[in-house]
């Protein structure tokens, strides 16, 4: 039974890698950079939260909604203000380094707003959960609640991406912006979206990650933003579905490996697993072949 | 005949390097006009300003009453000029049927549009047998009709091909020049620009030869045809 509860926590711990690994991975697909900075967008979505619902004495859903759409503003600014001017940059290191810079940047506003000490994170998820086998099997609210959201981002994405004509554009200027352009698509304005709902999902990220893990400090968002960014290399960058699987199969790993081998070895496991996986298939699980076009 | 197209004094610059040397040509409604010279002339260079993927360093771009030169490229497909681009580059992770309607993604008139599928699929009825595969697993062939089965889902008045029959079979070769001709009796005009100097001249009605940048030759295809010079420097004569 402890190895069922075990397995649940990793699966609710990698749907929230999964999140994130989502905008990494969106974001790489289209603008082809590495967002360094996506995993500080989660720790400001749980400022953003902390801030409001502690002004409002506690309403967590006005919070949320706030975090949502000041991480979406924000996402959006960083890439209009810092990434579209080195976009076309003699070398692609100029963007990665800005974003590393802006990582820098948002931790230290923190720093200055909020202070190094850590604050704690009231749950945005009230429900209790719920206990089968005579209270052998408990299984939290938040652990079902984050999985359910994860599934229901998912399909959205899915239903967003092939349904919709935004959609379509994404793909199309995810392949070859040139044509895209020749198509009508406005690519900048493109990129533009899929910073906002990478962002938007990063906040999202943040409430399910700070309400399992209830300790809020500026750099709340370093690490598991690193491991998303491993969850969607090992998924197959590019990938929405590989970062799915990249990201669960993380969170399962960690949580078992914590559990049953050693907790300081865990995260040498999990990045011992994505030198493996790349070992043997360079793009990732669901890694795309590049094609030879003839 | 009126001018459909009339570019003045182009000139573009990569870096420090003249591309496009101040040149002038024009398009009458209703033409297939070729583009030929050797490799590094300048033809893609020209259809790529055409089309704003690269910016004009000087000079006029003039399209249907409309300045080109100032408008993003994603702007200028909705005055009805439409690329063909050279290596088809069509979206190969994307199915035929999802290409088609990228093509007429600035067109919101759903049943108009569903009869340009229509039409499109008349014309090259292999695409509607593969509607659902993805079109990176389509031949080059038939990438190259994807390619202008695009293009022509945004009902162009002119449409730019660039190189449409590189790396083609012959039999290939020869349906897509037939295609064209095709699409040009159904009224589009085509600014058609070729490394295939002879099959591009055989289905122009005029024709422009660049050199290094710059227009060396204008004239009837039929006479480029014959010419001496055209035919010892482009024809392998």
């Amino acid at each position: 039974m402890s190895f069922l509860t075990y397995l649940i926590n990793g699966l609710s711990l990698g749907s929230i890698y999964a999140i994130i690994a989502l905008g990494y991975t969106m974001v790489y697909g289209i603008a082809k950079m590495l967002n360094f900075a996506h995993g500080d967008f989660i720790m400001v979505g749980c400022y953003i939260i902390f801030s409001v619902s502690a002004a409002l004495s506690g309403n967590s859903v006005v919070g949320i909604i706030v975090a949502i759409i000041l991480c979406t503003v924000l996402g959006v600014t960083t890439e209009f203000v810092a990434y579209r001017p080195l976009r076309g940059a003699a070398s692609p290191l100029a963007v990665l380094i800005t974003a590393i810079g802006v990582s820098y940047l948002l931790e230290n506003i923190a720093l200055l707003i909020y202070g190094a000490d850590i604050k704690s994170f009231t749950s945005v998820v009230t429900w209790e959960g719920v206990s089968f086998a005579g209270g052998e099997l408990k299984i939290q609210g938040v652990t079902i609640i984050t999985i359910l959201v994860s599934v229901v981002i998912l399909i959205a994405l899915q239903l967003f991406i092939n349904k919709t004509k935004q959609g379509q554009a994404m793909l199309a200027a995810s392949e070859d912006k040139g044509a895209a352009a020749l198509m009508g698509i406005n690519v900048n304005r493109t990129i533009a979206l899929t910073f906002a709902i990478g962002s938007a999902l990063a906040a999202v990220a943040g409430a399910l990650l700070c309400s399992a893990y209830p300790s809020l400090s500026p750099y709340t968002g370093a690490m598991p933003g690193i491991k998303a960014f491993v969850a969607a290399v090992l998924g197959g960058i590019g990938s929405i579905p590989g970062a799915m699987i990249g990201g669960l199969v993380l969170g399962i790993v960690e949580i078992l490996s914590k559990t049953y081998i050693s907790s300081q070895l865990s995260d040498a496991i999990v990045f011992g697993i994505l030198v493996v996986v790349l070992l043997v298939k360079p793009t990732g699980i669901l890694g795309k072949q590049i094609q030879e076009k003839v | 005949m009126s001018s459909i197209l009339e570019v003045k004094d182009l000139s573009v610059y990569y870096g420090v390097i003249q591309a496009l040397k101040g040149i002038s040509f024009h398009v009458d409604k209703g033409e297939i006009v070729a583009l030929i010279g050797a490799n590094g002339a300048g033809k893609t260079t020209t259809l790529h300003t055409l089309s704003g993927l690269i910016n004009a360093d000087g000079g006029s771009i003039n399209y249907k009453g409309h300045e080109l030169t100032k408008i993003p490229s994603h702007q200028i497909v909705t005055f009805g000029m439409a690329q063909v681009p050279e290596g088809r580059r069509v979206f190969a992770e994307m199915t035929v049927l999802q290409n088609l309607k990228m093509g007429a993604y600035t067109r919101n008139d759903k049943a108009e549009m569903e009869a340009t599928l229509a039409t499109i699929y008349k014309r090259f009825p292999r695409l509607e047998e593969r509607k659902n595969q993805l079109a990176g697993t389509l031949s080059g062939g038939e990438q190259q009709m994807l390619a202008m089965g695009r293009a022509l889902m945004s009902h162009p008045d002119l449409i730019l091909m660039d190189e449409p029959s590189m790396g083609l079979s012959p039999i290939f070769v020869n349906e897509i020049f037939s295609i064209i001709e095709d699409v040009n009796k159904d009224g589009v005009t085509v600014l058609l620009v070729e490394q295939n100097a002879k099959k591009a001249l055989s289905i122009a009605n005029r024709a422009y030869v660049l050199e290094t940048g710059s227009i060396a030759k204008e004239g009837d295809a039929k006479e480029l045809l014959n010419d001496e010079a055209i035919r010892k420097a482009y024809l392998g004569e």
